[in-house]
Order: structure tokens, then sequence, then C-alpha cells
């Protein structure tokens, strides 16, 4: 459609405008209000023991819950795409089932399981081994959360990708292991790096199911954000600057996520 | 090596048939092109010869040993895609040492068989570049020197030619025919494209719905059609007097001779070469003769023009067998054609 | 499946037990009282509008980014991400800082719901606008040369033609858009301490303890979500057609 200038001129205008007060304000007061009191406090915000050891927990929480969720992506991925299994479809729909379910639920759901009184709770708790309120607990909420990522970025890439080159595999010879890890693994890297970076950007940000999961004892269950959230809540010394530190702390782990995320999906998004 | 397949049937879904009951011998070291329109099945059977699909019933032999249930690794046959299955993410080099490498050959060898096939090819100076960097037709030798790196028995051709422009389909044609004449593996290769299939087979088996309707050399299927569906896949036809001939093998005539037929010309068409002359015959329907410029000027004809017609009755040099009207049936050889 | 069923089925069946472990008597208190129905009409009819006014700025945003050309589109492009990448309580703070209490730009909806329905919109906005993006580059633009070339003015080409086409795209960013506001958490919960939020009830019932009533909320809340996401679909592929 040729667009006459004066509906071009209007909706690019309200498409800014929005972005400017919905997007791009809120970023740059983060920014702004960290820096407020001087580069050196908002550095010492972010480096008391509790913030450090809420960095390493969520360092540690992604680095589990990520790849266990790119296998579980890839293989689930395949099977529906691939394979000619029953139930690929009430599959598919059960995947969904962490984007509508609300994280709290999602927690919720965790303690009554693994719990003390939970239904496996009392196996867990005789063996000695803490989930609820302890990051191995937090872990199994990190991947509840971010379970579908995967799989709904590499199952489109698996479709278009095709099987001809598989099957042009196995006439040469390639055993199924072979013609997976050369040739279809190669092939759907863009869905499975998409994917990652997808799914590691909800495991830093997650706070609603581990917020219901941690004991929000700092410096062993408190990650970054429950500890933006306890800094507001209840403000130490540093008052809401250092909630604001942490945020830009987080902020800045989430814009090279997100520059990751620009630069993998070129072919796919562009807004040429 | 020789490949057979034997008594093959195959329905997908309960409804479509697309092989039934089909035998096909192919000998050693030839070339034989499986030919018919879409839907004839002609896919489907290259595909349970390489075990790509597995048929409902029959036996697939390859050098006379029993392959029906074997998966395509086993196999030891070559395959090329009517769109390449490039893989797209390895170079051309790599593309073509697949085969090789899965096999863990030493990598001195690899290279060495890598770099002969590529010049086979022609595409020694493209070793480094990536598939989708090459043309259609490049892309397509690439995938030959692939499937030619393992050595098959026998290589599998899947309307190799049908996603390339066509300057470059005849390109290929004749250079693989001219391969086929070096390196002597048994191919079979598909297309619904006839003069492809007579231009480049010493063997065409003529298929269509489910059925192999004849198999023979180009000039057998063309000279003596078994059915009407062979004779006007093959070439043009005209239907004169209830029977199906070749337009150039119609004579026609200025005055009324034995067995010849009355009919008004309609149209003169000058197609460059040769000419077209349209008539319509009294009953009404039409037919189609075709002429040599020299002919037709010796006849001056032209629209509105009462002339005979007489199709091919075994008198005259380049008379045609004339296939009979009811499907499927035969009709001996003329005695007296060629 | 395995890893499924202990990460998220086990888990599921496990709430819907707990709501009902005392009896439906004691499920409908939980869900009926006055905290937890205004708690769920808020979340309900927040959601709604959000969602709504996200569907309708997000499709202006994509058809913006796609057709319209203007120095930093792409960078624009690419912070269209930001609120997929971006922790949703560092959202939760900066909105409260910029548009609450001792805002710098002068407004202040603290304890609202407007500024819960802006952190929602925050939320989804990457939705639709990345939904419809794709579908808005494939379409085949000689389909509205063709009506324009026969007389049809920009808003019927673009009501008859282009909507159409865009409408799957749209429904499902939506209805990804509502189940997120649904269940919001992170953005929201520095911004709704005197809004009943369905959330926010969940989690504080889970904080003193009385799980069986979060359980019960829980299990209305996905229901209700459930319910309205159906009706979407079917909406969606009636109109489809």
């Amino acid at each position: 459609m040729v667009v006459r200038p004066f509906w071009r001129y209007s909706l690019r205008t309200v498409a800014l405008a929005y972005l400017a007060v919905l997007l791009i304000g809120p970023v740059v007061f983060i920014f702004i209000k960290t820096f407020e009191h001087g580069f050196e406090t908002a550095w010492s915000y972010v480096t008391t023991p509790a913030a450090v050891s809420a960095f390493w927990l969520s360092v540690l929480i992604a680095a589990i819950a990520v790849p266990l969720n790119t296998i579980f992506g890839v293989g689930t991925a395949i099977v529906l795409i691939r394979s000619k299994a029953r139930g690929r479809r009430l599959l598919d729909a059960l995947i969904d089932i962490p984007f509508v379910v609300s994280p709290v639920i999602a927690g919720l759901a965790l303690v009554l399981v693994y719990g003390i009184n939970g239904w496996f709770g009392s196996w867990f708790a005789d063996h000695g081994i803490q989930i609820i309120y302890a990051p191995a607990g937090m872990i199994i909420a990190t991947v509840f959360v971010s379970l579908p990522f995967c799989v709904r970025e590499v199952a489109p890439v698996l479709m278009e990708v095709g099987t001809e080159q598989e099957q042009a595999a196995t006439t040469l010879g390639a055993s199924s292991w072979q013609t997976f890890w050369r040739v279809t693994l190669p092939s759907i890297r863009q869905g499975v790096a998409y994917g990652v970076v997808l799914t590691t950007a909800r495991a830093l940000g997650e706070i609603g199911a581990v917020a219901v999961v941690s004991s929000n004892v700092l410096g062993s269950t408190v990650s970054l954000p429950l500890l933006v959230k306890y800094r507001t809540t209840t403000p130490g010394p540093g008052g809401i600057t250092a909630a604001y530190a942490t945020g830009t702390e987080l902020a800045v782990m989430s814009l090279i996520v997100l520059l990751a995320m620009t630069l993998l999906s070129p072919q796919r998004k562009d807004a040429r | 090596m020789r490949i057979d397949a034997e008594a093959i049937y195959k329905r997908f879904g309960d409804e479509f048939v697309a092989l039934d009951d089909v035998t096909l011998h192919v000998p050693e070291g030839s070339l034989t092109a499986l030919l018919g329109p879409s839907g004839s099945g002609k896919s489907t059977l290259l595909r349970i010869m390489a075990g790509l699909e597995t048929p409902d019933s029959g036996v697939v032999r390859i050098g006379g040993r029993d392959f029906t249930d074997a998966r395509p690794q086993e196999r030891g046959i070559g395959f090329v895609f009517q769109h390449y299955a490039a893989f797209t993410h390895m170079s051309v080099y790599d593309n073509v040492a697949f085969g090789l490498k899965i096999r863990k050959r030493p990598k001195a060898e690899v290279r060495a068989k890598v770099d002969e096939l590529l010049e086979l090819v022609g595409l020694t100076q493209w070793g480094g570049q990536r598939p989708h960097q090459l043309s259609g037709g490049q892309r397509q030798r690439m995938a030959l020197a692939r499937a030619l790196a393992i050595e098959p028995r026998v290589l599998l051709l899947d309307e190799p030619f049908g996603a390339l422009d066509a300057n470059v389909r005849g390109e290929l044609r004749r250079w693989l025919r001219r391969l086929h004449d070096e390196q002597h593996v048994t191919t079979v290769l598909v297309t619904h494209d006839q003069e492809e299939a007579m231009e480049v087979a010493d063997t065409v088996a003529v298929m269509n719905k489910a059925r192999i309707e004849q198999v023979g050399s180009p000039r057998d299927v063309y000279d003596r059609p078994a059915t009407d569906f062979v004779m006007s896949f093959l070439g043009p036809i005209s239907k004169v007097d209830g029977k199906l001939v070749r337009p150039h093998d119609v004579t026609i005539f200025l005055a009324e001779e034995p067995g010849t037929i009355e009919a008004m010309v309609k149209r003169v068409v000058h197609l460059g070469f040769e000419v077209r002359v349209e008539v319509e015959v009294p009953d009404g329907s039409r037919a189609t003769a075709q002429l040599t410029r020299q002919r037709t000027e010796e006849l001056e004809l032209a629209a509105g023009d009462i002339v005979y017609i007489r199709p091919p009755s075994g008198s005259g040099p380049d008379t045609v067998r004339v296939a009979d009207s009811a499907v499927g049936q035969t009709r001996t050889a003329d005695p007296q054609s060629t | 499946m395995l890893y499924l069923s202990v990460f998220v089925l086990i888990p599921v069946a496990a709430v819907i037990d707990k709501a009902f472990s005392t009896g439906l008597g004691d499920f409908w208190t939980s869900v009926s009282n006055s905290i937890s129905r205004t708690a769920l009409e808020n979340t309900l009819v927040i959601s709604l509008i959000v969602a709504v006014i996200s569907a309708v700025m997000g499709t202006i945003v994509a058809w913006v980014l796609i057709r319209d050309e203007f120095p930093g589109k792409r960078l624009l492009n690419a912070i269209i991400d930001l609120p997929f990448a971006l922790p949703t309580i560092v959202a939760s703070l900066a909105l409260l800082g910029l548009y609450g209490t001792g805002s710098p730009v002068g407004v202040n909806l603290a304890l609202t719901k407007t500024i819960i329905g802006v952190a929602l919109l925050f939320v989804t906005l990457p939705f639709v606008v990345r939904s419809v993006q794709p579908v808005l580059l494939e379409i085949d633009t000689e389909v509205e040369e063709a009506a324009s070339s026969l007389g049809a003015a920009n808003s019927v080409t673009f009501r008859r033609v282009v909507l159409p086409a865009l409408r799957p795209a749209i429904v499902s960013g939506t209805a990804l858009s509502f189940a997120r506001c649904m269940g919001e958490y992170g953005s929201i919960v520095l911004l709704a301490t005197k809004v009943p939020i369905a959330s926010l009830i969940i989690y504080n019932d889970v904080e003193s303890g009385t799980t069986q009533s979060a359980a019960g909320l829980s299990v209305a809340l996905l229901v209700i979500t459930l319910a309205i996401l159906f009706g979407l679909r079917t909406w969606g592929s009636i109109r489809g057609r």
C-alpha cells in the first residue's frame, strides 16, 4: 500500500511515543538513578557480600537450568517434528504449560511436591537433601518456567530445514547418530542458539517461582532478582540506590543477552 | 552391479496405489531412465530401490543379493536429489568427503579421492566454498561427486535436472552421459522429460499410473510403442481414421489415391524448419500432418484446399507401427515396416 | 516425557490436589471470599484491557517497523526484545521510580491500577510485535497493489486484505500476552501493594502457610485463564476461515 504521508507520520509518532514512554524511559531512568550518587557508590552496592553471592547463585542456577532445558528442547523438537509417535499433539500442548501458569503457582506447586510435607518431600528429607528453601528448589523452579523456549525455537527451524539432507546422509552410509550429530544438529544450530539465549534470559530474570521456593536468606538463597526485591522492600543503608544498582547490574546482563538475541535473529525477524 | 525390483507393490494411505506389481531389471553398467508423468510411481520406485521407502510387497536385489529389508546405509547406493540436498553448513569439499569421513578413511586417502572427484565434475576451485555460493548446476555436480565418492554399486538420480534452467539442463544431460561412458556405474535416472530420457539413456522404462508400460531402447519405445500412452508420451501424435499416428508419417496428396481420406486444409503453420498442416476430415475431426518446407512448397498448400491424406500403413520407407486405439492392446509389427 | 513429568506435570497435579484437599466447600470459600474475588476480578479486567491495548499498539509498532523507514529503526527493532531479556523485577523498579511517588516526570501513579497496567504493557510488548512482524514481512504486496488498482481506499485494503492475513498472528500474540498478564508477578510486585492481584495474593498465602487457599485461588486463576485462551483460539479459528 502506498500510505499517505499524514498517516505515515502519525503512525510513526504514535509507535515511537509508545515505545519511548514504555520502554526507553524506564531503562534510561534506571541507569540515571543508579549513578545518581556516582559510580563508586553504585559499584560498592554491587560488590557487597550479599550481592556477590546473589550474582553467583543466579549464574549457577542458569548454568544448570539452561543446558538441561536445551537438551530437553532439542530432543522434544525432534520428537515433535520428526517422529511419528502418537500423543505428539498432547506433548505439544503440555509444553506450553509454563507459559500459561503463573510463576508463583509454579512455586507453590513445587512446594507441595518437594516440600517437607510434599508428595516426594519426605523421601528427599530422609536422604538429607533439601529442595525447597534451598538452591536446588530454585533450580527446579527455573527449569519449569524456562522449559518451553528451546523447544519452540528449534521446532520451526527443524521443520523448515526438512529431511532431505538427513536422507542424503543415510544414503551416504551415515548411522542415525552420525546423521544427527553431523547433519541435523548443525542445520538447526541457529534455532538452538536463539533458544539458549531466550532460556538464559528467562532463567536469569526469574523471580515469581523462586520467590516462593526460596528461604530469602541473604547469601544462600537470594538470587539477583530476589536481591532487588529485597533491597526495595527492606532498604538497608544504601536505600533504594542499592536496589537500583543491582537493577542496573541485571539490566547490563540482560543487554548482553539482548545483543546476542539481535545478532542471532537477523534472518528471521529483520525489520527491513 | 545390476539392480532388480520384482513385483513391487506400494500403497500410501488407504487410497493411493503408487506401484502396482512393478518389475524392472536394470543390467549392470547400463543407464536406465524411468520415464513418466507425475504420479506415475517412478520416484517411489527409485526410492524403494534406495531404501528410502519400503515396499508393501516385492523384492529388491542388488548384484543378485536380496536387499529389500536393508536400510539405505547398508545398500552401497548413491542417491542424487532433485533439490540437491546439499549439506548447507559444510564446504563443497566436506560435502564430497562426507561419505568417506564417516567410514573413517585415512585423511590422505580422503583428500586424494575428493580432489579426483572435484576435478572430474569440474569444481576444483570451488572446494572451499559453501553450497549456497554455487549455481544450481554446480550444486548438482557436487551432489553427484558426493554420491560417487563412496563408489556406489548403483547410482540413483531423482529428477536431477528438474530444478535447473533449460540450457543448464541440456549441458548437464550431455555431461552425465559422458560421465557414465567413462565411469560405467549402473545408473537409474528418473525423469518426466522424454527428450532427456531419449538423449541420455540406454534403456527407457515408461511408467504410467503405478505400472511399467514398456521397457526398451529409446528407438524402440519411440518407433514401436506398446500402448497408446507410450506413443503419446514419447512424441507428437495425431489421430487419423481412428488410429494414432505420428504427424510426420502422414502423407498428403493433391489427388485421390488408394487408401486416402479426403480432408480440407484448415491451417498451414510455418514453424521455421518444418510445417504443420492442420486438416479437417469429413466427420468433423481434426488431424495434423507434418511436412518439410520443400514438400509444402511443392504442394502449394493453402487454407481451404481440398487434399487427400494417407496414414502410414506399411507402404513407404518411413512408416511406423501404429498403436490401436484400444488402450493396452498392441499390434504385431507390420512386416514391411522398418 | 519423564523430564516433563518431573518438572512440570506432577507439580501441577499437586496444586490441583491441594486445592480440593480439604473438600469442595473449602475450595469454594477460598475462591469466593471478598479478597479472592476482588483479586480475580482485578486481574482479569486488567489483563483483558492490557491484552487489547497491547494487540493494537503491538500491531502498529510492527507495521511501523516493517513498512516505514527512518534512522535508528534497526536499533529500535532490537530494543523491542528488551522486555524479554530484562528481568521483570527491574522493570517494576523502573516504573515505580519513573511514574510513582517522587516521579521526575511529574506523574504519580503509585498504588493505582494504571501503573500495574503499564507494567503489564511493558512485559507484553514483544509478544504481538514479534508475532506480527514475520507475517507482515511475508505478505505479498502485490495483493495490496491489486486491491488499490481496483479502486480500494487504503483503509479498505487494510481491513479486507491485510488485517485478515495478520489475524492469526495477532490472535496468538494476544493469547500469549493475556496468559502472561494473568500470571505476572515480578513486574508488579513492587507496584501493587494496595491493589489485590491474584498472583500476589497467592504468594502471600504461601508465605503465610495457608497453602490450601493459595492452591484454591491458583486453580481458579488457571481455569479462568484457560477458558479465555480457549475462547480466543476458537474465535480466532472461526474468523480465520
